[in-house]
């Protein structure tokens, strides 16, 4: 099966959960295709299972049913580690609460991901793009010592580094203040613009929402709605 | 990308979180107690090795109480057998007014046959090999006994009647033993010297002993010849048995101080299972975020087994180096214990501690590695998603098995591992109970407690299990630290209050018929009482009610021993003021028939025999038939002379004997022993006083070692309150933070932090009072015999030592959590 410039698939995606309560559905048949180079907002209420289908879509968990299929690799029938393998070569993510290793400076946290990539010139790439969120004088700098933005600009910096077709997060400027959260969005669109790089953001904002392709709306499990913006 | 140089790099940054450095420090603690318990007896079963071939200073030798049957010397000499003969027996030497107990070894030229003397020309000079033995006139004498003579090289001593010039220090002889050496020391003189000395006379205490060595298949014929045609009393033994007698004896050392260090490695092993959960639940978002990133479990397992690798290599440098400090502190204390040097450590004690880091730590945080594999990348995403739960069976069985597998790896004996195992399991479950009782009473308590207390009190009926399991471990570690130190002296002290204060403090031993009214002489020119001397005839038991005692079926082991070794018989008119009649009737004062026995109540039991049997004994190539007519329960603590079998007067008339007496000698009265020693020669003087010191002083030194190695319990109770409060610490924070946001102060935080380690402490103290004082009275009454008086020295030492040692470790462990601000706990996300 090829989708050619299909990078995500998403067929009959259905999610539920066992809780004391009975089985929980999170999210209900969701079907909808993305294309390379797109950038696409998921939205909606909080409990809606935005982060749900991101971590599905990801390779992080496996839906209940239905299938998904990024770059061609179908991950419902892959094992956690062919998921991560599929992850380590074609995906990037950017968290809410940033998720850098605390034992790694700046620079090697942005080095991990393209070492485990076997990248050959792990250091000059990390150089490369922490030049790009503007942080090399800070790059032997511990997360403890940066502040909110720095930590999501290094994360932002992971993130690209290994030039991965599809880059997903997860409220990046949930845990930040207007302004710098602001700067944030605006380093993420631009170094989307500068790469071929398809962007899925997860967001309650919908003025960074109103920045993408295209808006994936969920409520209570269900697509709403798929619309383009542009 | 290479995962070791990654692993390493990550670890040694995160060497300074809590749960690594109780990682390292319970393996330390372990590998530590483990390697210098493992040191000493290295250096003890090396000591047994070396002297495997010389144990006996010969290939066989033949002990006996007569003179060598010229037959022995006939037959070695028809098979080509080196020979030598030596005579062994207690006197006392003095130097002026000095006098000490000592072990005469007196030796012909050949002495030794296998192995080799090695003497010193200054106490503390190097010793070195020399073949031969001392001239006549010259003496070689113990360390330990130059000390106690206060002498020097050149100097002179009296052995009997003769003076001795001592011409060198004896710092080895092939056939000494290698355990306890103080009690006699030992003295190596010339065979042509001892007649002069006047001290072997007929019905000395002497152990003659011929030495044979030579080519196997001689040795063989010389054995099968002598053995079916040897006296009764005389003792064969080749090199084997005694090497196993001798392995025996050092393993069982080995086992019982390996035993000590167990304790400590248990501990440590709590400390581990817990920290290493610590060490998972913390690694559990790095984990998801490198598998959200494209790592492979493999990976990231390979990371964190390489992390417990290299806790489990430097606890093994630092573990055995403390070791190797410790056990140089040991053998400070112990070392002139031993009779011989010492040889100097190998390195088996670190494989040893390693394996056992090994096995630990694999066992303890194999089930925290699986939680690892497990951790979901979704846990990115969700910080609440953590993976599912190993059961319970899972967790205690990989426990239990790994505390199997290490029990049997350190004792190599599958029995004892069953027992050890059991009764570790039943005593720690008793702890477990009572310890989970008293957690339960405080929870109930809390109630009717202040602010502080009744947060205090909450802390520790929330972390149930855990908090029985610190009472547990800090109660095991104080109940072995107040015995030894509080109870052994009030043991020792009990016991000595038992003795009369005008108990007899010098036994004379060897004195014959005509001798007993000179030495009174001498007494009561001294001013002293006269003697009252007791007859003692030397005699072997032969059958029990006709039966051979060789095939005598002995209810106990102890009967069999007793029935067969030399027996010291006397007669009695009256019972001993010292003896208490049991059973039966004590014999008329005209009694003349058939000659009646009174045994010792216990002796009697394990021989299994009663009133109206009949014993025979043989005495002199003669024997003689009695019957047991009483039994008697003796006081050993008289310090009177006292014995196993009185016969009816009369019944050992025609029988060679010598006479003992114990008597009672003020330190400034103590010239007129000197007296008796000079004049006769063949008496000896046994000062019970000194024995009782050297008793004392082993007994201190040994407890003083065992204490040192309980520390490491102590430690180890310390790392397991470290790791219980570690795991809680990020709880304990973001409630603090709380409570602060709530307008509680720092102050008042501490104090409930206080409380709650002050009632742990307490409760500790508690359980380890009672448990030192349950087991003070069982030693008492059962070992010592003597009534225990309840003593509140160890309630108040438990209590204080338990609330100042946990409140102590406590705080320092909770400091971090109490000290923090709120706002830096919540801006904690990296």
């Amino acid at each position: 099966m090829s989708f050619n410039n299909k990078i995500l698939v998403a067929e009959s995606v259905t999610k539920q959960v066992t809780s004391p309560a009975g089985d929980l559905t999170i999210l209900s048949d969701i079907s909808f295709v993305i294309q390379r180079g797109e950038s696409v907002s998921i939205t909606g209420p909080s409990g809606a299972g935005k982060s749900t289908l991101l971590g599905l879509l990801a390779g992080l968990d496996i839906p209940t049913s239905g299938r998904i299929f990024l770059n061609d690799n179908d991950l419902t029938v892959l094992d956690e580690d062919g998921r991560a393998g599929v992850r380590a070569k074609s995906v990037g993510f950017v968290f809410q609460s940033f998720h850098l290793v605390a034992s790694l400076n700046a620079l090697e946290n942005i080095m991990l991901p393209l070492e485990l990539n076997k990248h050959p010139l792990p250091r000059e790439r990390a150089m490369e793009v922490l030049q790009k969120v503007g942080l090399i004088e800070r790059r032997l700098h511990y997360p403890s010592q940066l502040s909110g933005g720095e930590k999501q600009r290094v994360a932002i910096a992971r993130a690209f580094s290994t030039e991965p077709s599809l880059l997903f997060a997860d409220e990046p400027t949930g845990n930040l203040d207007t302004a710098t959260g602001s700067s944030i969005i605006d380093i993420l669109f631009e170094l989307n613009l500068n790469s071929t790089t398809t962007l899925i953001l997860v967001t309650h904002n919908q003025s960074i929402a109103a920045r993408c392709n295209r808006e994936i709306c969920l409520n209570a499990g269900n697509l709403v709605s798929s619309k383009s913006i542009t | 990308m290479n995962i070791f140089s990654y692993a390493l790099r990550i670890f040694f940054r995160q060497i300074k979180s809590t749960e690594i450095i109780i990682l390292l420090v319970s393996i330390t603690l372990a590998v530590a107690a483990l390697t210098s318990v493992g040191f000493l007896t290295d250096r003890m079963s090396q000591s047994v090795d070396r002297q495997a071939n010389e144990i006996l200073a010969a290939d066989i030798r033949l002990r006996t109480p007569d003179p060598i049957p010229q037959f022995w010397e006939d037959t070695a000499k028809r098979y080509d057998l080196k020979t030598a003969e030596t005579q062994t027996f207690p006197s006392v030497v003095f130097n002026e007014n000095q006098s000490a107990l000592a072990t005469i070894k007196a030796v012909t030229q050949n002495y030794p046959l296998r192995g080799k003397i090695r003497i010193a020309k200054e106490l503390y000079a190097n010793e070195f090999e020399i073949e031969g033995i001392p001239e006549q006139g010259k003496v070689w004498v113990d360390g330990t006994l130059i000390s106690r003579l206060n002498v020097n090289i050149g100097d002179n001593i009296s052995v009997g009647q003769t003076d001795l010039t001592i011409s060198a220090v004896l710092k080895y002889r092939p056939d000494q033993s290698i355990g306890f050496s103080s009690l006699a020391p030992s003295l190596l003189v010339n065979i042509k010297d001892i007649p002069s000395t006047g001290l072997v006379v007929e019905g000395s205490r002497v152990r003659n002993a011929f030495l044979v060595a030579g080519e196997e298949d001689s040795l063989d014929k010389f054995y099968n010849i002598i053995v079916p045609t040897m006296p009764e009393s005389t003792r064969i033994r080749n090199r084997e048995e005694s090497l196993e007698r001798t392995q025996n004896t050092a393993d069982r050392a080995q086992r019982f101080l390996s035993l000590t260090a167990v304790i400590s490695l248990l501990l440590s092993a709590v400390a581990i299972a817990m920290a290493s959960r610590q060490f998972a639940y913390r690694r559990m978002d790095m984990v998801a975020l490198m598998k959200s990133l494209g790592a492979r479990q493999s990976f990231v397992i390979s990371i964190t087994c390489i992390h417990i690798f290299l806790v489990g290599l430097l606890g093994v440098i630092f573990g055995s180096a403390m070791g190797f400090a410790i056990e140089k502190i040991l053998i400070q204390i112990v070392g002139d214990l031993f009779a011989t040097q010492l040889p100097n450590p190998s390195l088996k004690p670190i494989l040893l501690g390693s394996g056992a880091a090994i096995i630990l730590l694999s066992g303890f945080t194999l089930p925290s590695l699986i939680q690892l594999r497990n951790t979901s990348p979704l846990r990115v995403l969700r910080n609440d998603i953590t993976p599912p739960s190993l059961s319970v069976f899972f967790i205690s069985g990989c426990s239990l098995l790994t505390l199997a597998f290490l029990l049997y790896y350190i004792l190599e004996d599958g029995w004892m591992l069953i027992t050890v195992f059991t009764g570790l399991l039943v005593v720690s479950g008793s702890l477990y109970l009572i310890g989970l009782g008293l957690v339960m009473l405080m929870g109930k308590l809390r109630g009717q407690a202040g602010a502080a207390w009744r947060y205090g009190l909450a802390n520790i009926s929330k972390k149930g299990s855990k908090s029985v399991i610190q009472i547990v471990a800090f109660g095991l570690g104080l109940t072995v630290l107040l015995l030894l130190t509080f109870v052994r002296t009030d043991l020792i002290r009990g016991w000595q209050k038992t003795l009369d204060e005008d108990a007899p403090n010098y036994f004379l031993i060897n004195v014959q018929r005509d001798q007993r009214q000179l030495i009174n002489n001498l007494l009561l020119n001294a001013n002293l009482e006269a003697l009252t001397f007791v007859p003692l005839v030397r005699a072997r038991m032969t059958k029990i009610n006709n039966q051979d005692v060789k095939t005598y079926k002995f209810p106990d082991e102890e009967g069999r021993w007793m029935a067969n070794r030399e027996a010291n018989l006397t007669w009695a008119t009256e019972l001993s003021s010292s003896n208490h009649l049991v059973k039966g009737e004590w014999w008329s004062k005209n009694y003349s028939g058939v000659p009646l026995v009174s045994l010792e109540e216990e002796a009697a039991m394990e021989m299994g025999v009663d009133i109206g049997d009949q014993l025979n004994f043989v005495i002199a190539g003669l024997e003689i038939e009695t019957i047991v007519s009483n039994m008697r329960e003796i006081n050993w603590d008289s310090f009177q002379p006292n014995f196993f079998m009185v016969l009816t007067p009369g019944a050992l008339d025609d029988f060679p004997r010598t006479y003992v007496a114990s008597t009672r000698v003020e330190e400034h009265q103590k010239s007129v022993l000197h007296d008796i020693t000079r004049n006769y020669p063949t008496v000896s003087i046994i000062d019970l006083n000194s024995i009782l010191q050297q008793v004392k002083n082993i007994i201190d030194k040994a407890s003083l070692a065992i204490q040192v190695v309980f520390l490491f319990t102590l430690a180890a109770g310390i790392a397991v309150l470290f790791a219980v409060v570690e795991s809680t610490v990020d709880e304990r924070r973001f409630e603090g933070a709380l409570l602060k946001t709530l307008g509680l102060n720092r102050r008042t935080i501490m104090l409930g932090m206080l409380a709650e380690y002050t009632a742990l402490g307490f409760v500790a103290g508690l359980l380890a009072a009672c448990g030192a004082s349950i087991l003070a009275w069982l030693i008492s009454v059962y070992f010592f015999e003597i009534d225990y008086e309840f003593s509140l020295v160890i309630w108040v030492y438990g209590l204080l030592s338990g609330i100042f040692l946990v409140s102590l470790s406590g705080l320092l462990a909770t400091k971090k959590a109490i000290t923090v601000s709120p706002l830096h706990t919540l801006r904690q996300a990296p």
